[in-house]
């Protein structure tokens, strides 16, 4: 992959603002600004820019509850994600959604789904209506290996092969599901093989390498768009903080975590960078600088919004205009 | 009007012909709806005339299937999803309840889901605890859907149109009871009105609330007990979510008693809760308490006496409102 000083920045960038949006999101919860349920994606960042970047805008984004880096990466602004984050009207979802229902028409981004699982056959669903309307456009869906345990991920894979949809299937196997770990949960824990079953071109990639990511997720997608089949990419990877501001990681053990923070996607793109003299020290601190005032451009943003007033409580049950 | 007699199955079989007709964004999925011809012979014969990208058989995967027809809503099409029958729907439930009847609220208006589902409900022939559900009332607690009941020809044959005119997603109650009944159907209805109920039949001494198999039932008493004097006002519900509140507030403001009548077991059911609602609008207009007429509280039995046993009949719903009117 020959890759410019300028794309390598952005990839780099990307994965930085995911980390400090994320520090800053779980400094603003324990300031309780942001309540509910907050899953950090940090250490996974990798997987998020890597697969992202080899979609189109036309591409339709399906994520799981752990959303803020794809949505990032998707290209929402940092600034109306805190809004939601906080509640706020002026947030993408109107603040109805929180954390994990990020929501966007512009960038297609069809959220932010919290059942395990649940959005998989939604997918297949957007593929289906991709081939009918004969749009060369694909859908891409995340989920975590914990989601590969229910009926729900069979039934998808059955339809999708069935049905031979264009839908990339990235598995972000962070090898927990919440705080069970994968040898606890799969009796096959060859994932990639559980694709492969249904007759999906399937692969695996370490998902903490951001350029295996890309290249990956750019042979998957190429091959969507050829055959208009689906495809099933396994990233390994691995959650740097806890299942969510309620967990106290009883499961596993503190060198487990700090093994994997060697591997830290965003420190080894880095250091490939300064070693290949794509990017010098300075690149980088300009970077950090850059992304910090990003966060908190979106943190005084989210400050300055409102909150809906209650009377509107009811509103987007039913639809206002006609179909 | 003699010869123009038409099956309930044969209504909704010409509305989702017309559907197909009208919209090159309708398709049909669901199990056996294809080469089978479906499992109620509803969809016979429209593989051959549609072809198999509009008329899908899928897998027995009713997760995946519903699932797959809400994107495929998201996506631009307008998909009539057929659950075989309501007894199937709750492998579905998750896609339904967390997926259809929330996305536009939790999207914050931004992604509407406008997806049909049909399902055949009630009592059958015989089939038993696992095959015999009425669960209106299940799906009637869930905000964001559009519950309908299809308990007429008419409805059956015109409530697929509007249904699928609407932005949001409808599920389409039908009868597996009623598919063999012959109705004579006016010609010049073409569409029904899905945000209301309907008056079936006017009456001044009191009125009965009822939907799916009880609104046919309820007619048939309707008519017996106008022998002995007494003037029935049947209200078909038709539209369970929302409901219809004011169509129930003018009839018993008109009538002064109410009438429940329902398949489904009377806990927590549509019964229980146009009840209440006319507690809280109507209790100054009743002269009696509101009576209901439900089915029992038990898993349907197979025998044919208890299955009958197990579901209001017209000859009940006669004597109980002859016992509610104190009459002779």
């Amino acid at each position: 992959m020959n890759l410019n000083p300028d794309q390598v920045k952005k990839l780099l960038s990307q994965m930085l603002l995911i980390r400090r949006f994320e520090e800053k999101a779980a400094e603003m919860y324990t300031k309780e600004k942001i309540r509910g349920f907050l899953h950090l994606y940090i250490g996974e960042e990798a997987v998020a820019v890597g697969v992202l970047q080899a979609l189109q805008p036309d591409d339709n984004v399906m994520c799981t509850y752990r959303e803020h880096g794809h949505a990032l990466v998707r290209g929402m602004e940092p600034g109306v994600i805190m809004a939601e984050m906080y509640g706020k009207l002026e947030g993408c979802s109107r603040g109805r959604g929180g954390s994990m229902h990020l929501f966007d028409a512009k960038t297609k981004f069809y959220g932010g789904n919290a059942i395990v699982a649940g959005h998989l056959a939604m997918a297949v669903g957007l593929g289906l209506a991709d081939k009918k309307l004969q749009r060369n456009q694909i859908t891409c869906c995340f989920f975590g290996e914990g989601a590969m345990a229910e009926g729900a991920f069979h039934e998808a894979m059955n339809l999708a092969a069935l049905w031979q949809v264009p839908v990339l299937f990235v598995c972000e196997n962070n090898l927990y599901a919440m705080g069970t770990a994968l040898r606890y949960t799969h009796a096959q824990q060859d994932l990639e093989k559980k694709g492969a079953a249904y007759g999906i071109a399937s692969s695996s990639v370490d998902g903490m390498d951001l350029m295996a990511v890309m290249q990956a997720a750019n042979e998957a997608v190429d091959s969507i768009r050829q055959t208009g089949q689906p495809h099933f990419l396994v990233c390994n990877t691995y959650r740097f903080r806890a299942h969510s501001m309620f967990d106290a990681e009883l499961y596993r053990e503190k060198k487990e975590v700090e093994e994997w923070k060697q591997r830290d996607p965003i420190t080894s793109f880095k250091e490939l960078l300064l070693q290949q003299k794509m990017l010098n020290d300075e690149d980088y601190q300009a970077i950090e600088k850059q992304v910090q005032q990003e966060v908190e451009q979106a943190v005084a943003f989210a400050e300055s919004c409102s909150f809906e007033p209650v009377e509107e409580l009811l509103k987007y049950t039913y639809s206002e205009k006609a179909n | 009007m003699a010869g123009n007699l038409i099956t309930y199955r044969e209504c909704i079989k010409q509305a989702i012909r017309e559907a197909l007709l009208a919209d090159e964004r309708v398709f049909m999925m669901g199990e056996d709806v294809g080469h089978y011809g479906g499992a109620f012979a509803v969809s016979k014969n429209l593989l051959q005339e549609f072809g198999p990208e509009r008329i899908m058989d899928t897998p027995l995967s009713e997760a995946g299937f519903v699932g797959a027809g809400i994107g495929a809503a998201l996506g631009g099409m307008r998909p009539i999803v057929e659950i075989m029958t309501v007894n199937f729907s709750l492998l579905a439930l998750d896609q339904i309840a967390n997926n259809a009847a929330t996305l536009l609220h939790m999207s914050g208006g931004q992604f509407n889901v406008p997806l049909v589902i049909r399902m055949s409900t009630g009592i059958g022939r015989q089939l038993a605890a696992q095959h015999s559900h009425s669960w209106e009332p299940l799906f009637a607690h869930l905000p964001g859907l559009r519950i309908l009941s299809a308990g007429t020809h008419e409805d059956a044959r015109h409530m697929l149109a509007p249904a699928l005119a609407d932005p949001d997603p409808v599920i389409i109650f039908e009868y597996t009871s009623l598919l063999n009944m012959e109705k004579e159907l006016p010609e010049d209805l073409t569409g029904v009105d899905i945000q209301k109920a309907k008056v079936r039949r006017e009456g001044k001494d009191i009125s009965i609330f009822t939907y799916g198999t009880g609104v046919y039932k309820s007619l048939t008493a309707a008519e017996e007990l106008a022998q002995a004097g007494i003037e029935v006002e049947v209200v078909d519900l038709r539209v369970l979510r929302p409901l219809d509140e004011e169509t129930i507030v003018a009839s018993v403001t008109k009538t002064n008693r109410a009438f429940v009548v329902e398949d489904a077991s009377k806990s927590v059911s549509v019964s229980s809760e146009v009840s209440a609602r006319i507690m809280e609008r109507c209790f100054y207009e009743l002269d009696a308490p509101v009576q209901r007429l439900c089915g029992a509280e038990v898993p349907i039995p197979y025998p044919k006496h208890l299955e009958d046993a197990s579901v209001p009949q017209p000859a009940q719903i006669v004597s109980a409102i002859k016992t509610l009117l104190q009459h002779a």
